[in-house]
């Protein structure tokens, strides 16, 4: 590839001691009519060069406007951004849209949600391939053709030649996505955001691009932040997990503590959520009962209370913090977190109230129940290694 | 793609036989008699003179048979001859002779009007709700009350009274005089058609860049890190000029026709100043061909439009 900026290079770069990525009490306001969506309410999170963070919650949690935000993508008049975002030692909060467009497709480039409206369905892939490749870099018009060949070719894409002077529309919706992770690539970007790079695709397709994803980042060396509702795929390709509820993290850990002892409600229906192979497609996300909260008027203390099995007085009223679990690096804000004593008094005691509703309520726990969440985890990452091994393999 | 060209030629054909027979219909049905006209209205006459024009003229024949002898030969160029000035034909000492001078002033009205408007309408959009896009959009309000001869008295006070530096009326032919000289007479009456125009293109690239704007692809090619130019002309323009396209299209069509106040201003001798002695003159067969001519001219581009639509949008090749 032509591209900016050799292995040696970056490889060297990563011995250097801050993360790529330090991100302090971030938060995404956006004004509105009705009042203020709080989408992203204080996250905060690190992440080391070359490595994988995951961002794992339901749909509204505030997943995509994370990483909008961090990309600094959400610059609007009716956008409030506070906290702190330090990217290869640079402050970015403060740095305008004319600012960021020197770092936006260089320094750090997205892979959007749904391949089918993230192209310009009136401009051929080759140049949406390549212009910034030639706004950034200077490439000559030939050069920039045999870049996009190139491009397409490391994507697996076939017949790249003729394939460079298609238009979108002439694309199935899994070539689309190459395209987009090609774009995506195009400038040797260090930093990589995939969000929901597959939610749109078919099955069989989800795990070609997630294999695509995983070793363009390894031959490239590249940090990446892989956004998803579906933690089975986060499970054997992130080195680290972050769960959002509402805006915020409400669980953080390297991925083995995560599914080894995790210690967050919301992380555990989550996990009880994966589709199971004989579950039809969409069953997931019904999975966890009651509905997402209102980011304008959020409920009191915890904001998962509502739709939690566990819930008692105390989370109500009072908002848990993040607090250290015993593994390092892992972090929960719950009051009583799953696998303590004060857990199973929790639970026992809205079951004897009655109110054990969601969860419970859909025979997924029982106060016997046998199966823990260690085992399901286990079983799900082999089954993602088996799977990975396979197609990497050919 | 046969079939498609084939139904669309059909379509074309009925609208066509639709627009010629009202358009001859109705300038048929104007009020006076030509006859009158012809032999002025205090000569006197006898009844043999009178019957004789009315044969001549085929005014005793009914209405569709009139037409369709006036289409036959219609068809084959011959759009009959002047009642008034006799010998003067139709199609070939009238609307070819004037056709240059109406279609170069619409042109040049459609071209300072997407010129003008495309910027003013993308900077609306872009800085939408802000004073950029009030104030332009309060410009364009005005644009668009303000009728085109105040326009085009403004400007010739402006430009030729006061500040001398064109010409206040007439026409000078680019075969006579030369592309300079005819540009001098041209640039005023055309800008003061161009300027309704503007504010209507103006209006329409911004509503649909707007909604462009809100598109995926815009911020994914935001996040390519382009310039905001870049992103906007570059981009966003192609899928948001579609109906500006087919305005353009219209318009043009409807200015062949919409030039008379204009042209009578700047005594042009255009099509519209023809068409508005013709009527004073209830010369009916140069109102008819006149009307029939910008009529049919109208459609055609209009079916032109249509193909053009593809051309912006790939995705409709294929249907
Ligand atoms: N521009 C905006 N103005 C107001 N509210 C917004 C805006 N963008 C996003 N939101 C709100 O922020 C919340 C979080 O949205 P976000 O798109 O980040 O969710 P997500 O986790 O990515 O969900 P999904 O899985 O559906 O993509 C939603 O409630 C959404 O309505
Ligand atoms: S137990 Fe309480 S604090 Fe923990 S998630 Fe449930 S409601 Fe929130
Ligand atoms: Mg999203």
């Amino acid at each position: 590839m032509t591209v900016v900026g050799s292995d040696t290079e970056r490889l060297t770069r990563a011995d250097n001691a801050e993360p790529l990525l330090v991100v302090k009490d971030l938060k995404t306001h956006f004004k509105i009519d009705a009042g203020i969506v709080k989408a992203v309410d204080g996250v905060s999170f690190e992440l080391e060069r070359g490595k994988t963070l995951g961002i794992v919650g339901e749909s509204g949690s505030g997943k995509t406007v994370l990483s909008r935000s961090v990309m600094r993508l959400n610059i609007a008049s009716n956008v409030i951004n506070t906290g702190s975002i330090r990217y290869d030692g640079v402050e970015l909060i403060d740095k305008s849209s004319k600012q960021m467009q020197k770092l936006w497709g260089v320094e750090m480039a997205m892979v959007f949600q749904d391949p089918m409206t993230s192209l310009n369905p009136v401009v051929r892939v080759g140049r949406q391939l390549t212009e910034h490749l030639r706004y950034h870099l200077g490439v000559g018009k030939a050069e920039s053709r045999a870049n996009a060949i190139e491009l397409l070719r490391s994507v697996k894409i076939p017949e790249p030649e003729s394939r460079i002077d298609n238009y979108p529309h002439e694309m199935s919706g899994g070539m689309r996505q190459r395209v987009c992770i090609a774009i995506a690539l195009a400038c040797g970007p260090k930093m990589l955001f995939a969000d929901e790079p597959t939610t749109a695709l078919d099955v069989t397709v989800q795990h070609q691009i997630l294999n695509l994803l995983a070793t363009q980042q390894q031959d490239r060396f590249m940090t990446m932040i892989m956004v998803t509702h579906d933690l089975g795929v986060v499970a054997g390709r992130t080195d680290e997990i972050a769960v959002m509820y509402a805006g915020k993290v409400v669980e953080k850990a390297p991925t083995p503590s995560l599914f080894a002892d995790m210690r967050h409600p919301y992380t555990q229906a989550l996990l009880w959520s994966i589709p199971k192979v004989s579950q039809p497609k969409h069953t997931r996300l019904s999975a966890i009962a009651g509905r997402p909260p209102d980011l304008i008027n959020p409920p009191s203390g915890c904001s998962f209370s509502p739709r939690c099995p566990y819930a008692q007085d105390k989370c109500r009223e009072e908002e848990p913090p993040l607090v250290a679990a015993s593994t390092p690096g892992h972090e929960f804000a719950c009051w009583y977190p799953v696998g303590s004593p004060e857990n199973q008094e929790a639970y026992d005691r809205n079951l004897a109230a009655g109110v054990a509703v969601t969860l419970a309520a859909e025979g997924r726990i029982t106060a016997t129940e046998e199966l823990t969440s260690d085992i399901i985890a286990a079983d799900l990452i082999n089954d993602v290694i088996d799977i990975s091994n396979d197609e990497v393999g050919n | 793609m046969g079939r498609i060209l084939a139904t669309r030629l059909l379509r074309l054909g009925a609208t066509l036989f639709a627009v010629t027979f009202l358009s001859f219909i109705m300038t048929s049905l104007l009020p006076g008699d030509p006859v009158n006209a012809i032999l002025g209205v205090d000569a006197p006459r006898d009844q043999e003179t009178v019957d004789r024009i009315r044969d001549e003229l085929g005014l005793d024949k009914p209405l569709p048979v009139r037409y369709v002898n006036w289409l036959g030969s219609a068809v084959q160029g011959d759009l009959g001859e002047s009642y008034i000035n006799r010998g003067q034909t139709v199609w070939g000492d009238t609307i070819v002779q004037r056709l240059p001078v109406t279609a170069q002033l619409a042109f040049m009205a459609i071209i300072i009007a997407v010129i003008l408007a495309v910027p003013i309408g993308v900077l609306g959009a872009y800085r939408q709700g802000r004073w950029e896009d009030q104030t332009t959009s309060a410009g364009v309000q005005v644009a668009l009350s303000v009728p085109n001869f105040i326009t085009g008295i403004f400007l010739i006070w402006l430009f030729a009274v006061k500040l001398k530096w064109l010409p206040a009326s007439n026409w000078n032919r680019i075969s006579d005089k030369g592309l300079i000289a005819n540009l001098e007479t041209a640039i005023l009456p055309s800008t003061a058609l161009a300027l309704t125009q503007m504010a209507i293109f103006s209006r329409l690239v911004r509503s649909d860049m707007i909604a462009t704007l809100q598109e995926n692809f815009v911020l994914s090619a935001k996040a390519k890190g382009l310039s905001d130019r870049y992103v906007l002309f570059r981009h966003a323009l192609r899928p948001s000029s579609l109906s500006l396209a087919t305005i353009v299209g219209i318009n043009f069509g409807a200015l062949l026709g919409g030039t008379v106040v204009i042209e009578t201003l700047f005594a042009i001798p255009g099509l519209g100043f023809r068409l508005i002695n013709a009527i004073n003159q209830r010369d009916i067969l140069v109102i008819q061909g006149i009307t029939v001519f910008v009529a049919v001219a109208y459609v055609l581009i209009n079916t032109i439009v249509d193909l053009l639509y593809t051309v912006l949008d790939p995705r409709i090749r294929k249907g």
